[in-house]
């Protein structure tokens, strides 16, 4: 169902995707289950630390300094990497990007490429991009395998097929890995994937990472993975690749003391990731290439109200304890990153393209919450809705009503004869109301007309004294 | 030229700038205090731990527990005996891949989350602790610390051509949130904690 | 003796005149000197969180003009209160919107903060759920929020706590959004139905008679869905309990 709307070309809107996503309402159930347990996982891990609101105001406060010095930090960083026997190189947009992990493994003769988990990678269309120049690509992290086995984006940054059932998992293996059909057991289907994954990692020349953490002070990063792909990709390949987003820059190694404190807990509740591992330099006759990519972020950059999003260091947290996302899915989002990240993120990149996603929020500030780096994001949302409208992109129905609204609210008399207008319609005609052109009413029953207003009443009230 | 676009349009769009915090306070917690915390979390993990009272009992506790692996191999010179061959060094990574157990020391470990750390020096090849079926790791008591913070002033300005925490077996719950132990790197962890 | 000016949301007061009416008889029974101002309209907050700020200047000059002499202004809504704290600003009269945010407030933390009321004379001897409204909790910290490492603390229990016979009951996900969210419930309205059922269910399955918190608008959706579902369980404003004898 879903590869048939992505194929077809033309992008639904998240309400549209939504309803589409509440057609069954046992998978919704799972689905929403699913990622509240996932919520509750980080509670109990973030209760076990008492300064986690401390923690969480430390990483806001160093994150909110690395963006007013973020140009120093690049420089200083591409200073020091170099110097450690990295190559450095700058891209502008997702096509440069693309183009620049392109031309590497062209110099060096390599067609086929190990990739770990990098959700700039996403963003870029770098997969679509290498296999139309003629190389294969392999997603190594397990979630995002099954993810592109099924020829789908992955729908949480972290957790890229939590939207997929163990049978439909087992589906997959049996068609692309030769697993028995009818196998759904986890342990099961992992070793096949560790089987499939080993042999990849073991003849691949090229391996592509993500970046978690770039280190200012000393030009090294750090990737962090529970499965260890990452480091089995780059520790046998001959040429190692990581991108990153501008972003994700610190100060000092230091600095990871509070970030990797908070990262795990607030993503699934673990303490810590399996792995963080620290890349400085290459390894004895490896090659090592960092992309750094700005796509956009120095616009995001540039706007008072939404730079903040630009400390996002992708946890996941927010996608969590979202109720709009877990009863929605992130395909919904119908962008690289989905929930509420995604959607101060995206209308960035594309006004028109991404105007539904700021909508799809009942502003209940769960997200801000949870926010290791507390970015204010339930405000830019409401905040992006404004620069939304005033745009233009707002549907010319909904502009319509809104100004009749005003309208209607600017004068006390004019408000309380269209109140009383209203209730006698919904009173005495209740079909004209009750019907399939009120989406209130599609599954939920008006409320009852009062006899009168409170404005009515309390009239008649000082009347009587 | 991208590099001086994106560094002109960051110094034009930067806000003011704005201080570091101040950094966060690093607790002294007493050494008993640590191993119970470590080993708790370690086993939490799926990790398992042992507090061995000499070097002879490491050794044959890991003969014992791997005597059906056949390639074993350590890069820690006070373990090699005749059961537990020495780590010997091979440029190419690949030929790695058939070790089913893998030995190392960690000088430094952290109780908040069972950490260990471990630098390429450490390692004997980057590949090896990912690489191995099994891996065991010796941490001494007193290179435990309380948390990140403190394992940071720990590393200090220490320069590695690599270096990771690993904090336990690798491990997966992509798939409808089951965990699993073995994904990638190694299936299973073996601690020794001494003093 | 200082005055007090009611605040109404329109919903309310179009469709809801009882927590209306339960709110200003509660805040009379109180002592306290209180008007509604009969020129107000709406706080202007459908419009804003739809995108469309820019059209509430007429809202927010009539609010400013109807409530500027109050030394208080309550009203039984956290979200028009939160909107009003947040975002009422006038091109004319910007000093007294400045100061109406200050003085504006929602009407458990005005009972709780303000009047310190402890010896509520409320009788209420039923099986009650209480929805935690996210703009009063998060927003005006009428309750402490699951998410924060933080202690707890509950201003509508507090009030509710005084209510003789009252039996609360606990739910599985004690502050999770009902999914009304403005022009959300019709814009979105698969996931804000769904939102809706998942609350409603929480309160069913734990024993409810009676669904209330702070805000009309959550209680006026999940009642629209308790009705659908012919349920006996009805929802009211929480000033209509704390007005009950």
């Amino acid at each position: 169902m879903l590869n048939k709307i992505l194929m077809s070309g033309a992008t639904k809107t998240h309400p549209e995707l939504s309803e589409t996503f509440n057609q069954d309402e046992a998978r919704v159930d799972w689905h929403d289950e699913t990622l509240w347990w996932i919520r509750q996982k980080r509670d109990k891990s973030a209760n076990s630390i008492p300064e986690w609101e401390t923690l969480r105001e430390k990483a806001s406060q160093i994150k909110n300094h690395v963006l007013s010095e973020l140009a120093g930090y690049l420089v200083s960083f591409e200073e020091k990497a170099k110097a450690n026997g990295v190559i450095v190189h700058w891209a502008a947009d997702a096509l440069e990007h693309n183009q620049i992990v392109h031309s590497i493994l062209e110099k060096h003769e390599i067609s086929q490429l190990v990739k770990s988990k990098s959700m700039l990678t996403e963003e870029c269309h770098l997969n679509e991009y290498l296999e139309q120049k003629g190389i294969g690509v392999i997603d190594s992290d397990l979630g995002e395998r099954i993810v592109q086995l099924a020829k789908e984006p992955p729908s949480h940054i972290v957790l890229p097929c939590i939207h997929k059932k163990k049978e439909e998992i087992g589906d997959l293996f049996h068609q692309h890995l030769g697993v028995p059909a009818g196998t759904s057991d986890p342990q099961i289907l992992t070793e096949a994937a560790r089987r499939h994954l080993r042999e990849t990692f073991l003849t691949r020349k090229a391996a592509l990472t993500g970046v978690n953490f770039a280190i200012a002070e000393t030009g090294e990063f750090v990737v962090c993975t529970n499965e260890g792909n990452a480091d089995m990709g780059a520790h046998l390949a001959d040429v190692h690749i990581a991108c990153m987003g501008i972003e994700k820059m610190i100060p000092k190694r230091k600095h990871l003391g509070v970030f990797l404190r908070l990262l795990a807990r607030s993503a699934t509740g673990q303490p810590v990731t399996t792995y963080s591992s620290h890349f400085k330099k290459p390894r004895k006759g490896q090659e090592m290439h960092i992309v750094l990519v700005d796509n956009g972020r120095t616009v995001q950059m540039g706007r008072e109200d939404f730079r903040a999003s630009l400390k996002c260091i992708r946890c996941g947290a927010c996608m969590n304890t979202c109720p709009v996302y877990r009863r929605s899915g992130g395909h919904s989002y119908h962008y690289a990153i989905s929930g509420p990240i995604g959607a101060i993120l995206a209308p960035n990149l594309d006004r028109e393209k991404y105007a539904d996603l700021p909508f799809a929020s009942t502003l209940c500030g769960s997200c801000s919450n949870v926010c290791p780096v507390k970015i204010d994001i339930h405000q830019q949302l409401y905040k992006w809705r404004q620069v939304i409208v005033k745009e233009g992109y707002a549907a010319s129905s909904k502009k319509l009503s809104m100004k009749l609204m005003t309208f209607t609210l600017s004068s006390p008399g004019i408000y309380r004869t269209a109140g009383k207008a209203g209730r006698w319609v919904l009173k005495h005609i209740p079909f004209a109301v009750n019907n399939q052109f009120n989406p209130w009413y599609k599954q939920r029953e008006m409320p009852a007309v009062p006899k009168e207003s409170f404005g009515e009443w309390y009239k008649k009230e000082n009347q009587k004294g | 030229m991208s590099r001086d676009q994106i560094l002109a349009a960051l110094r034009k769009n930067q806000p003011e700038p704005v201080p570091l915090p101040l950094a966060i306070p690093t607790d002294r917690e007493e050494v008993t205090g640590l191993v119970t915390k470590f080993k708790t979390v370690a086993e939490g993990i799926g990790s398992t731990v042992y507090l061995p009272d000499s070097l002879q009992e490491i050794q044959t506790t890991i003969t014992s527990l791997f005597s059906k692996e056949k390639r074993m191999l350590t890069t820690v010179p006070e373990l090699v005996s005749a059961g537990i061959p020495e780590f010997l060094l091979n440029e190419d990574p690949h030929t790695y891949a058939d070790v089913d157990v893998a030995i190392f020391k960690a000088d430094l470990g952290v109780a908040e989350n069972s950490a260990l750390w471990l630098t390429e020096d450490q390692m004997g090849i980057r590949v090896l602790p990912f690489i191995t079926q099994h891996i065991v790791i010796l941490i001494k008591i007193s290179g435990l610390v309380a948390d990140m913070h403190a394992a940071y002033q720990k590393i200090g300005t220490a320069d590695y051509g690599f270096g990771t925490f690993i904090a336990g077996p690798s491990k997966t719950a992509d798939i409808e949130q089951s965990l699993v132990l073995g994904a990638h790197g190694p299936r299973s962890m073996t601690i020794f904690m001494y003093v | 003796m200082k005055k007090v000016g009611l605040f109404i949301p329109c919903y309310v007061d179009q469709f809801y005149p009882g927590a209306g009416i339960a709110t200003y008889q509660l805040l009379k029974k109180l002592g306290l000197d209180v008007t509604y101002p009969t020129g107000q309209t709406c706080c202007g907050q459908p419009m804003a969180n739809s995108g469309f700020e820019h059209l509430t200047q007429g809202c927010n000059q009539l609010f400013v003009d109807n409530f500027a002499e109050f030394d208080y202004i309550v009203s039984p809504s956290g979200s028009c209160v939160l909107h009003i704290k947040e975002h009422l600003h006038t091109t004319h009269s910007e000093n007294q919107a400045a100061e109406i945010r200050t003085k504006v407030y929602e009407l458990v933390e005005f009972l709780v903060d303000v009047v310190q009321l402890k010896n509520l004379k409320a009788r209420f001897p039923h099986k009650v759920g209480l929805h935690q409204s996210c703009h009063g909790q998060r927003g005006l910290h009428l309750s402490q929020m699951s998410e924060l490492v933080a202690p707890d603390f509950s201003k509508p229990l507090q009030l509710l706590s005084q209510v003789e016979g009252l039996e609360l009951i606990t739910l599985k996900r004690g502050d999770e959004c009902c999914g009304f969210g403005g022009t959300f419930c019709v814009v979105e309205e698969a996931v804000s139905v769904k939102m809706g059922k998942d609350r409603v269910k929480d309160h069913l399955v734990n024993g409810a008679e009676y669904i209330t918190g702070a805000d009309m608008s959550c209680l006026m959706h999940m009642e629209g869905i308790l009705k659908r579902e012919n349920s006996q369980v009805k929802v009211l404003h929480i000033a209509e309990i704390l007005n009950a004898e």
